[in-house]
């Protein structure tokens, strides 16, 4: 099973990067850009074939180390 | 003293905190390589500056899982001193030692210069050399030096006077032109509720001896070193 992972700030808490590529965006002319947010994205294999199971699984991977839920949210889908 | 050393691979304050403990101020200092699972017989343990494990995922997220953090943990947990200097803070924050997470410079730039601080707690281990108010002028350099934590967390660091150094201008204002990288409420460093854990963004191993200077860094050091002979006399007397 694959598990494909967002990881950005969570709304509200200031996201320098991306202000700075909302700035770049609009210098080249994407004037209707707004709320660039910028995140990770991370990518793994799981033996799990479970789906319940993996969830809990990475839950717990972005709980405990993907993510710092203090400023960050993540999300997850998993395809097996 | 005995003062440990931790060393991650990325570290690079390492030898400069060794040489400001063992050459300046005398102490004996054992670099605790970070494989290693014990802290046992050190008096105070430093998690020195640098980016360890490259700063890969956050800064400090893959240290904590270093085998020597679940012994500075233990140690802290005792009682022990610990001092977290700029990356070091990063893991400490990461490890759930020190409340609050680390973003990116407001500027997304790498800070590189010398800030001042405010001492605006005097009655800790790492600052009872310094008059309370004092304003010090240290080094930082970081990216990720912008404090963050939610507001209930924050009032608590504030009523406890966890809040240690908070970055002001050279007279000692606290403003928001003052604080470099956009840290919440000026924080430049705070410590724990127990009050033996201390995690700074400046560098006070960069500025510890007049050849450089500037010795206000050594304040600091010298308040660990001072207050640390100061127990072992009780623990001599008992």
């Amino acid at each position: 099973m694959k598990a494909k992972i967002h990881v950005t700030l969570k709304q509200g808490i200031l996201d320098p990067q991306g202000k700075a590529i909302e700035h770049a965006l609009d210098s080249l002319g994407f004037k209707d850009t707004a709320n660039v947010r910028v995140g990770k994205y991370v990518e793994l294999d799981l033996q799990e074939t479970d789906k319940a199971k993996a969830e809990v699984k990475v839950k717990a991977m972005c709980e405990k180390l993907l993510a710092n839920t203090i400023i960050e949210e993540y999300r997850y889908d998993l395809q097996s | 003293m005995n003062i440990g050393v931790v060393v991650f691979p990325g570290s690079n304050c390492d030898h400069d905190c060794r040489y400001v403990f063992r050459d300046v101020l005398g102490q004996d200092v054992t670099m605790v390589w970070h494989k290693e699972t014990s802290v046992a017989g050190l008096d105070a343990v430093i998690l020195p500056g640098g980016f360890s494990y490259g700063d890969y995922l956050r800064t400090g997220a893959i240290a904590r899982f270093s085998p020597v953090m679940q012994a500075v943990k233990q140690f802290a947990a005792e009682g022990g001193l610990v001092l977290g200097i700029c990356n070091g803070f990063q893991i400490l924050l990461e490890a759930g030692l020190l409340p609050g997470a680390m973003l990116r410079n407001k500027s997304l730039h790498f800070i590189c210069r010398e800030a001042y601080v405010k001492v605006e707690n005097a009655a800790t281990p790492f600052t009872n050399a310094c008059k309370p108010g004092q304003v010090l002028k240290i080094p930082i350099a970081h990216a990720d030096g912008n404090y963050y934590t939610d507001p209930v967390t924050l009032s608590g660091l504030q009523a406890n006077a966890q809040v240690v150094f908070r970055y002001c201008t050279a007279e000692g204002k606290v403003t928001h032109e003052a604080c470099p990288n956009g840290s919440l409420d000026n924080i430049a460093g705070i410590r724990n509720a127990a009050g033996n854990v201390l995690g700074m963004m400046p560098h006070p191993e960069r500025c510890a001896e007049a050849m450089l200077g500037n010795e206000d860094g050594r304040l600091i050091l010298t308040s660990m070193v001072e207050g640390l002979k100061k127990i072992k006399r009780v623990e001599v007397v008992v």
